[in-house]
């Protein structure tokens, strides 16, 4: 019995080492060691074996078992890598491919550029108000220190629709809206995005249509370094942290004392170029403190509390930030130019 | 305003400050210089010449051979091309070496054979504006004055070596409109006081008001009127010195007696004006408003019709001058003119304004009026130009100034202590950095008790009436530099967005994650464009500018969908294979024929899909449809907690697709509202703007914003499974998925947890006109596992009532 297990043993070796596939092996492990199979074959006379034979032929057949189990084992391993081998090689791709993004859109850079300055303003405590684009002569004009035939009003030529409603050629009647809806209660800090009407013709860097973003502070004690402080901290946001600023007085009917501020050129910050004209600085937005006529007409004792108010060109940021050349590119809405804009 | 800097050195000392540094010394105090432009230069080895002799060129017609003196040893041979050069002219020379403005650089040459050494030059060869000549000195070489030195430099003879500064004024500073203004602005930046020109009036014994009378109908429009007699002028040429200085400062040269007054304007900033004093009927000047049907030919030519409003001069019988505008031609003082009277005034600013609008006409003379001029000025420059007649014309000024009215100076004075000062500020000033700037700016103070400045403010500056004005010239002449950078003290404040605010930027990224780009479109349209509209806003009546720049853009936008298509539209005929966009932005609403209030403004959501989106290189290309487009309405209306609240309705706008258009409803407490529609643009539509299928949406964002739920209440996950059970019923084409939706979840009961369609199939073996939709309800109970038999049971009834209310029965 021993010498057929021996026997067993060296021709199932032989047969699994033939085998070609995991199919095959399959079949041999059935054949050999199944229910059905040559080992158990073989085993079934052990019961004609003497009490003193049966344990060493146990053992012996133990043995052939395991031995026949480990090879199956391997080969079944050595099977499976190559299979797996198989079946990278097959699945190989060129990952070079371009890749199946989903679809994405772009912000428009104006929404950008005063979506990021407001965020900069409610993070200095600034509530964002917003007021109507077609507004009244008295709260566009009057209300401002601009009555009628001031000729500072031939600065900005307007929009009328009659003699007394017009489309806002400034942001600035929010201030007012805002200022009386307040009552008289301070502080006041908001600032105003939104569109405005000016009557000019298009070109590369003017647009009948814009966008403004103005910003109004009153409290008791505002003072003009206040508003130097704020502005300050405002154009290092947005321009970058080694910003200066530079205010050169000026003229505008709703603040005195009134300036005009310029910054570090973006492009060369402030050795000169061409985009400043070789002065080193960008003008970017006007300012100055609340006029005492303007604090009245908003319902405010300008003996009792004080203000600023400062005011800037979107297009204007946006045109110096992103590098564009010409304002009408925002609002012709060329997909080329949006689709730039679709990432941080 | 032009100003020449060597004129500016009459009346204030430069320091030696190149005009550049002016410049920027100007507009760091808050007078913008807009730029520096330097006149013909120093123009070295450019001389007066005098031609000795002209003969023909051997071989050319057009060309002349001269020869000139140009006060050197040798005489030159110079070939001149221009028609009007002749023997006995004084010219100006360009010798061999010499270098002109426009880069020409005079080199020895020979023209057809003959020998040049140099050029004689005409007015634009040297830098000068021929516009500002007179007609006969603008063609061919200019011919100089008698008298000019030869050789001379040609630059001093013409004061070519000058700058001349452009100055951009802000509206307030009308007193820079003078050089005496600009000497005073720059007096308070460098503490040099100012030099007032000299205005001795040497008058003979004959009085004036013997020849003239003056009068004032109007005192309004014209507080105070002046005039001088001067006689037996001799009407010439000025001398070049002065038309130099005009032509600097942008003013033509046209003879003595107009120059004069002219360069007075330009030195004090005050208009002034001569007539023919023996045009004037009757001997005397009024000032009244015209009357109906009263005519004036002003010096430009032009016949005006005047209008009652309209303030003029008039003498015995007619207007002669349109007051503060312009003077009349038939009192134009002409080369035969002996006799003057010299008016100067004051008008008011917003009569000349109006006037000056009405008739077109702006001049020298009322751009300052309007702008308002000093009233202490009238007097002096009346009496500056008297005394340049004299010296300059050799007129004789008659004793007195004839005048009506009075010089209207109210005195100004200002209070502002030293802690308001500082307080607005938010500087340390003291009270000597106070006085010294007051004392800079010559104005007039007395330092009250407790430290408070009462200020007299000169009549020439009229911009300062309040603290804050002189708070303003203490603060720019300090320096705003100087001003500290503080932050806001006082109690701090919450920041923040407001509802609407926030969701306009919530949609903006959903659309944009979308895969749709932003557009922003001009809120200005055609009526043509806003009547291709569905009508969501009812039968608005677009609002219309009163005076649009064009037709294109003469209305405000009623929708947003028109301007969407014009861009898909631009973008297409750029070949733009898919066009995806979206608006938010407002619409202008009113029901006003004529607009007596402020129209509604509306903000609204639009979006836009046409062309298929590039196929990539394993996938076909995707051409959007219906279900795309109502997809972001779903988005939008799912970001905003309102899924449950929106219905679907099928319509049929106009323009639109009848059979792929919808209606978008909300339920609210007022029941259901349209607030939008999605669909197909109308195939004609289509075809009219050449586009493929075209998919539009517009939404109302106020009713949205107002619906809008911002409470995420977290559900607790279940614990017990779900059972799904597929249900596919056949029912008539017509029938909508969304009714047997909604009757199935009326139907099921509370455990229906959902039911969505997950195909939709017709074809033959269904029969024409039917179609098998298949639907998957999920059921749950949120305490035990549901058993097969409630399901059934609740199927059952499911079926029963489809088959009771659409005639659906289950597919085979």
């Amino acid at each position: 019995m021993k010498e057929r297990l021996e026997t067993l043993r060296a021709e199932a070796l032989r047969e699994l080492e033939a085998a070609a596939d995991a199919a095959q092996l399959d079949e041999l492990r059935v054949r050999i060691l199944g229910k059905k199979g040559a080992l158990t074959e073989i085993l079934r006379g052990m019961g004609a074996l003497s009490a003193e034979e049966r344990p060493v032929i146990g053992q012996v057949a133990n043995e052939v078992r395991g031995a026949i189990e480990t090879v199956i084992e391997e080969k079944r391993l050595a099977f499976q890598q190559a299979e797996t081998a198989r079946r990278l090689q097959a699945e190989t791709i060129d990952v070079t491919l371009p890749g199946i993004a989903p679809a994405g859109g772009a912000i428009h850079p104006l929404t950008k550029v005063v979506e990021e300055i407001e965020d900069v303003f409610v993070g200095m405590g600034y509530t964002v108000a917003e007021g109507p684009e077609v507004e009244t002569d008295y709260y566009n004009f009057e209300a401002l220190n601009l009555p009628k035939h001031h000729p500072a009003r031939d600065m900005q030529d307007s929009f009328y629709i009659t003699d007394e409603i017009l489309m806002r050629t400034q942001t600035s009647p929010v201030q007012i809206r805002t200022m009386k809806a307040m009552n008289g209660q301070t502080p006041v800090k908001i600032i105003c995005p939104g569109k405005v009407y000016r009557r000019d013709d298009d070109d590369a860097t003017h647009s009948f249509q814009f966008n403004q973003i103005e910003g109004l502070v009153i409290d008791k004690n505002i003072r003009m370094s206040d508003l130097k402080g704020t502005l300050l901290q405002f154009v290092r946001q947005i321009f970058g942290p080694q910003t200066q600023i530079r205010l050169r007085p000026s003229f505008f009917p709703f603040t005195e004392p009134s300036a005009e501020v310029d910054v570090t050129c973006v492009q060369c910050g402030g050795s000169g170029c061409r985009m400043c004209k070789q002065s080193g600085w960008l003008e970017i937005l006007g300012c100055g403190m609340v006029h005492p006529r303007v604090l009245e007409m908003g319902g405010y004792d300008p003996r009792e509390v004080s203000g600023f108010a400062f005011g800037m060109g979107v297009e204007r940021i946006a045109l110096l930030k992103y590098g564009i050349d010409d304002i009408r590119h925002f609002y012709t809405n060329d997909l080329r130019f949006l689709g730039q804009f679709a990432r941080i | 305003m032009n100003v020449s800097y060597q004129w500016l050195k009459e009346y204030i000392a430069l320091d030696g400050l190149s005009p550049e540094e002016l410049a920027e010394k100007l507009t760091r105090g808050g007078i913008e210089v807009d730029g520096a432009q330097p006149r013909g230069g120093a123009l070295e080895l450019v001389t007066v010449g005098f031609v000795k002799a002209k003969r023909k060129h051997p071989d050319a017609d057009k060309l002349n051979v001269c020869t000139v003196d140009v006060g050197g040893p040798e005489e030159l041979q110079i070939v001149c091309g221009a028609p009007n050069v002749d023997a006995g002219q004084l010219v100006p020379v360009a010798q061999v070496g010499a270098k002109l403005p426009g880069g020409l650089k005079i080199k020895r040459a020979k023209l057809r054979g003959v020998e040049s050494l140099g050029m004689i030059c005409s007015a634009k060869e040297l830098g000068i504006n021929d516009k500002l000549l007179p007609k006969e000195q603008q063609e061919g070489i200019l011919v100089l004055p008698e008298g000019s030195e030869i050789g001379s430099p040609i630059a001093e003879l013409l004061g070519l070596d000058d700058v001349v500064l452009e100055l951009d004024l802000t509206p307030n500073r009308s007193d820079c409109l003078s050089l005496l203004g600009v000497a005073y602005e720059l007096g308070a930046l460098t503490g040099h006081p100012v030099r007032l020109p000299e205005t001795a009036v040497h008058a003979a014994s004959e009085q004036a008001s013997e020849r003239v009378a003056v009068g004032i109908a109007a005192q309004e429009a014209c507080p105070h009127y002046a005039a001088r007699y001067i006689k037996g002028v001799r009407v010439a040429p000025s001398p070049q010195w002065l038309q130099n200085r005009l032509i600097a400062a942008g003013v033509r040269p046209i003879n003595n007696i107009v120059d004069i007054t002219n360069y007075v304007l330009l030195e004090y900033g005050q208009p002034l004006h001569a007539f023919d004093a023996d045009t004037v009927k009757g001997g005397r000047l009024d000032v009244r408003y015209a009357q109906p049907g009263e005519r004036l030919t002003t010096l430009d030519g032009q016949a005006r019709k005047l209008e009652a409003h309209m303030l003029v001069v008039a003498d015995g019988e007619r207007p002669v001058a349109l007051a503060g505008v312009m003077g009349g031609a038939d009192t134009e003082v002409t080369g035969g003119t002996v006799n003057i009277v010299l008016e100067s005034a004051c008008f008011d600013g917003a009569v000349v304004r109006r006037t000056s609008r009405e008739l077109g006409l702006r001049s020298e003379s009322s751009v300052r009026f309007e702008k308002q001029v000093d009233p202490a000025r009238v007097i002096p420059a009346l009496d500056r130009a008297a005394s340049l007649m004299a010296e300059l014309a050799g007129g004789l000024v008659a004793d007195g100034i004839v005048q009506a009215g009075e010089p209207c100076i109210e005195p100004v004075t200002v209070q502002a202590s030293l802690a308001r000062i500082n307080g607005l500020l938010g500087t340390t000033l003291s009270n000597l950095e106070v006085k010294t700037i007051l004392g800079r700016l010559d104005f007039r103070y007395t330092l009250l008790e407790g430290d408070i400045y009462e200020v007299q403010v000169p009549s020439r500056r009229g911009d300062i009436a309040l603290d804050v004005d002189v708070i303003e010239e203490i603060a720019r002449l300090h320096g705003y530099d100087n001003i500290p950078t503080t932050p806001i003290e006082g109690a701090t404040t919450p920041g923040g967005l407001s509802v609407a605010q926030r969701i306009r930027r919530a949609l903006r990224q959903r659309m944009t994650g979308a895969g749709l780009h932003e557009a922003i479109t001009y809120s200005f349209t055609s009526p043509a464009r806003t009547a291709l509209l569905p009508e969501l806003a009812g039968d608005a009546t677009p609002v219309r500018l009163a005076m649009p720049m064009s037709e294109e853009r003469s209305v405000l936008r009623t929708g947003l969908v028109p301007g969407l298509l014009e861009l898909a539209v631009y973008n297409r005929n750029r070949s733009a294979e898919r066009v995806a966009v979206f608006e938010i932005g407002s619409v202008y609403l009113t029901d006003e024929a004529t607009l007596t209030r402020q129209p509604q403004e509306k903000p609204r959501l639009a979006g836009l899909l046409t062309g298929a989106r590039p196929a990539a290189w394993n996938a076909k290309p995707a051409a959007p449809d219906f279900y795309t487009a109502k997809g972001l309405v779903d988005a939008a209306l799912e970001l905003l907690g309102l899924a449950d609240k929106a219905v679907y309705e099928p319509a049929a706008p106009q323009h639109m697709h009848p059979g792929r258009t919808a209606a978008v409803l909300l339920e609210t407490e007022r029941g259901r509202e349209r607030v939008g529609y999605v669909g197909q643009l109308h195939p004609d539509e289509q075809r009219t703007h050449d586009l493929e299928d075209t998919y539009v949406f517009e939404l109302e964002l106020e009713p949205l914003c107002d619906a809008a739920d911002f409470g995420i209440v977290y559900r607790q996950l279940p614990r017990y499974p779900s059972s799904r059970r597929d249900l596919a019923v056949v029912v008539d084409s017509g029938v909508a998925a969304g009714s047997l939706k909604a009757s199935i979840a009326a139907t099921a009961g509370a455990w229906l947890e959902s039911v969505e369609v997950f195909d939709v199939y017709t074809g033959e073996r269904l029969g024409a006109g039917k179609k098998s939709v298949a639907l998957a309800l999920v059921y749950r109970h949120p305490e035990r596992t549901l058993t097969d038999e409630e399901i059934a049971e609740l199927q059952e009834r499911v079926v029963g009532e489809l088959a009771h209310s659409f005639d659906a029965h289950l597919r085979a």
